[in-house]
């Protein structure tokens, strides 16, 4: 059996490694890198827009330009997270967290190469986990109905509960804020659109990733515009030393990596969740486990390595029930997905079987266009390191340009510009007036799902809520997060009782 | 020397003219192509079956040079249709925009009120019909390892369950899938519970992972998952059984006794008031587009029924079509 997946997995890469091949997933992770930089084309509007050109190539070198384009979209969604906190892509929004804050401390560099190099660890131990272990893997995600989603939603959200730092009533606000917006739209379960004002173009709902750039990206250049144009990462040292500075620190992060991995390729597996949710997850994981948690949103490498490690890892996962099942495990996937019955393939399980080069060409390319792309990015971080030398009255104005575009770009609609517009104005006022901004995006991209996955396991057992009583899986991550809500309790409990004892005679003067 | 010239530019007028005939239609109108491309709107998300064969069929047409300019899928899914729906209503006469349906064309405009320019209530004549291309199929799937391996089984399963007890997942809210539902439910005096989900792809792993009893997944939708051993076809909503031999083996509801029928159009809509010659340049173009190998291939692999219709006929077809889900909506009682 084992030496069988050699055999399988030494044939995917001499399919992956024809010279064909191997330029079509190059001019891919060019492409993808690309489409990763600018905000709001998605990996999936990306993918789905370069799926009518493959109708000409055959099946496997088709999925692995797709592929390719949606690894070269991981990296790339650090860059501008990190240089311009604006978010390339949804599940680069954490990165931006701690990311942007190293970048402003002149360290761009090092937050770059922390976050490829991570992205890297995670895709490549999620590739040898996928080659290993996909049947069985997908068996077991199908296991996973609405109630294990929802439970798994809100785990999530728990551990995003302690992300607020400061005012627990402002971050309770911020949260609040984003469940509202995220209940704007459509509700697919009356068929009706709900708190719309009438709007049809408020029926897609608001856009995180619109907000997050409006919120993050435009809000930082006002309060920039503000203080008088100081970016510190003017200053920054440019060079491959940061390179062997970052790798240094790495190790240090191993349990971070371990976690984000597994929980990343995981989240991605399952049906209808994807990178976003997983990378958030890891971001609020590794603060809960940290022993300095009020490091992080101020600069923290581990801030920037949990979370990319997790989206790709998940980017790799939501490949595997496509493969295996024919079931998306992410929106881009869906498109991927779409693209196999243009090629002439009927996704499932039988492709294993009757279409060995297919199957096993992409999963050797994702060895071979991981270790291509990881060190393309790698490579190109002092070019992009550089950029924040430009000066700002340069570089100001064609941020604003690109977040446009991109805010555009997310739904074809120039409504998205104006909420954009706002929320970097709303972004500005909050951060003056210290209300955490990651909540809000948090809530609202993860309300959503969470509200249809709740309404759909009440629906499926008659409205009892005593559904989740009967389903193990889903009671044992309800629990975790029961927990994960009551840790920072428990936790400011345990300090002052310790200090009492530590201290007990304090005079009061 | 005069004379000459004049003669030169008698010559080169009548050159001219020649063109001119030769170039014009015979019915003397002047005749459409696209001078820029072409976006054609998709009323749904990426991955789903208007998704997929708007994808398939945009390179399509490039590779049968059927235009010199290229179609462009641009997804507009928000409010099941509702946003495409008002796209298509602000590019009023605009012969370089174009849309595919799924039955939310129907189901949308009667579910939610989207208003033209002039305040009155949209409806699918507000559109210029091109042309029915295809029609998509229903099909009744249970899981493989249920022990309902007839539709006769089933429906003494589903009779002798406690009312709701049994679980169908689907594509939206008041669609054609829920609607299939209500129908069978009412056929069989009999009361389900239904779960949407935003694509058919979920709907369908709800049934592979049984989240659910039963899905009425289109053909392509299942597909893979009937090849891979996971679920079983009982019977298809259509009039009668698909002519390819794989899914020939899938008997019809009406011959199973179940009276019950249901097919959703894939069709060309343009916006209000599109001129006529561009509506004819569509027709021909995809009329010649379905008959090309890779669209022949492509029905017979998705379950389709290749049903062209155009003009007068079409908009027959689509009056008696609105009929249907018109009364099919008013039993459900989601309309009065």
């Amino acid at each position: 059996m084992l030496l069988s997946v050699f055999d399988d997995l030494l044939f995917g890469l001499g399919v992956a490694l024809t010279p064909y091949n191997l330029t079509v997933g190059i001019i891919g992770l060019v492409l993808g890198t690309a489409i990763g930089v600018l905000p709001g084309l998605g990996g999936t509007n990306g993918i789905a827009l370069l799926l009518p050109l493959t109708f000409k190539l055959q099946p496997a070198s088709a999925i692995i330009l797709l592929a390719s384009v949606y690894w070269g979209a991981i990296f790339g969604g650090a860059i501008t997270s990190i240089l311009f906190n604006i978010p390339g892509e949804p599940w680069s929004v954490a990165t931006t967290f701690d990311g942007h804050p190293l970048a402003k401390q002149g360290k761009p560099g090092m937050a770059l190469t922390a976050a490829f190099s991570s992205s890297f660890i995670g895709a490549f131990v999620s590739i040898v986990l996928f080659t290993f272990f996909a049947p069985p893997l997908a068996e077991l995600a199908l296991k996973f109905g609405p109630p294990e989603n929802f439970a798994v939603l809100i785990l999530a959200l728990a551990t995003f509960t302690g992300l607020g730092g400061g005012n627990p009533a402002k971050t309770i606000f911020m949260t609040l804020l984003g469940l509202l917006l995220a209940t704007v739209g459509f509700d697919i379960v009356s068929g009706q659109p709900r708190m719309n004002f009438g709007q049809v173009a408020l029926q897609s709902g608001v856009n995180f990733i619109v907000i997050a750039i409006g919120l993050f990206g435009l809000g930082e250049i006002f309060l920039t515009v503000e203080e008088g144009l100081r970016l510190e990462g003017i200053k920054g040292r440019i060079g491959f030393r940061d390179l062997w500075e970052t790798w240094k620190l790495l190790p240090r992060y191993f349990a971070t990596l371990v976690r984000a991995t597994i929980l990343g390729f995981w989240i991605g597996v399952l049906p209808g969740t994807g990178a976003t949710p997983a990378s958030f997850m890891s971001y609020g994981l590794a603060k809960q486990f940290s022993k300095h948690p009020e490091r992080f949103g101020k600069g923290e490498v581990e801030g920037v390595v949990a979370p990319e490690t997790a989206a790709h890892a998940a980017g790799i996962g939501a490949l595997l029930p496509m493969i295996t099942l024919g079931i998306p495990g992410s929106p881009t996937a869906a498109v991927m997905l779409a693209g196999f019955f243009i090629w002439g393939l009927n996704p499932g399980p039988l492709l294993f079987a009757t279409n060995r080069d297919f199957v096993w060409g992409l999963i050797g390319s994702m060895y071979i266009a991981n270790v291509i792309g990881v060190l393309l990015v790698l490579t190109l971080v002092p070019v992009f390191a550089s950029i924040n030398r430009i000066p700002f009255g340069i570089l100001a104005p064609l941020i604003v340009i690109m977040s446009s575009i991109g805010a555009y770009a997310t739904n074809n609609q120039v409504l998205d510009l104006w909420i954009m517009l706002g929320s970097g104005v709303a972004g500005y006022v909050f951060k003056k007036l210290d209300y955490p901004l990651a909540p809000l995006v948090v809530a609202l991209v993860l309300g959503d799902m969470t509200e249809q996955a709740l309404r759909q396991s009440l629906i499926m057992f008659q409205g009892n809520p005593a559904v989740f009583l009967g389903r193990p899986i889903a009671m044992i991550f309800l629990v975790a997060a029961l927990a994960l809500f009551a840790l920072p309790a428990i936790q400011t409990f345990y300090r002052r009782r310790r200090a009492r004892i530590s201290q007990p005679a304090e005079v009061i003067g | 020397m005069a004379s000459r010239q004049a003669l030169r530019a008698v010559a080169v007028l009548g050159l001219a003219l020649v063109f001119l005939l030769v170039t014009l239609p015979a019915t003397g109108a002047p005749a459409f192509t696209p001078r820029r491309p072409v976006e054609w709107t998709i009323p749904a998300g990426t991955g789903g079956g208007a998704d997929i064969q708007a994808r398939f069929m945009a390179p399509l047409i490039q590779k049968y040079n059927l235009a010199p300019q290229p179609f462009i899928p641009v997804n507009r899914s928000a409010g099941a249709g509702a946003l495409a729906f008002s796209y298509m209503i602000e590019k009023r006469e605009d012969p370089h925009q174009i849309l595919i349906t799924l039955d939310n064309l129907f189901f949308t405009p009667l579910n939610q009120e989207i208003l033209m320019p002039d305040r009155t209530r949209f409806g699918w004549r507000d559109l210029t019909p091109i042309a029915r291309l295809l029609l998509d199929n229903f099909i009744l799937w249970v899981h493989a390892d249920s022990p309902w391996r007839t539709l006769a089984d089933f429906e003494r399963a589903v009779k002798a369950a406690p009312r709701g007890a049994i679980k169908m997942s689907g594509t939206g809210s008041r669609q054609e899938d829920e609607i299939i539902m209500v129908l069978l439910e009412q056929t069989w005096g009999v009361k389900f519970t239904y779960v949407p989900f935003p694509g058919g792809g979920q709907v369908a792993a709800a049934l592979v992972g049984k989240q659910v009893e039963f899905t009425v997944n289109n053909p392509l939708e299942a597909v893979g998952h009937w090849e891979g051993g996971r679920v079983r076809p009982l019977a298809i909503f259509a009039s009668k059984r698909l002519p390819d031999p794989k899914w020939r083996v899938i008997p019809t509801m009406k011959e199973l006794g179940v009276n019950v029928e249901y097919q959703m159009l894939r069709g060309i809509f343009g916006p209000p008031n599109v001129p006529t010659e561009a509506v004819a340049y569509y027709q021909v173009l995809f009329r010649r587009l379905l008959d090309t190998p890779d669209m022949a291939d492509f029905i017979e692999r998705g379950g389709f029924d290749k049903a062209f219709l155009a003009g007068a006929d079409f908009v027959r077809w689509l009056e008696q079509k609105d009929a249907v889900v018109r009364s099919l909506m008013e039993k459900a009682g989601w309309i009065k």
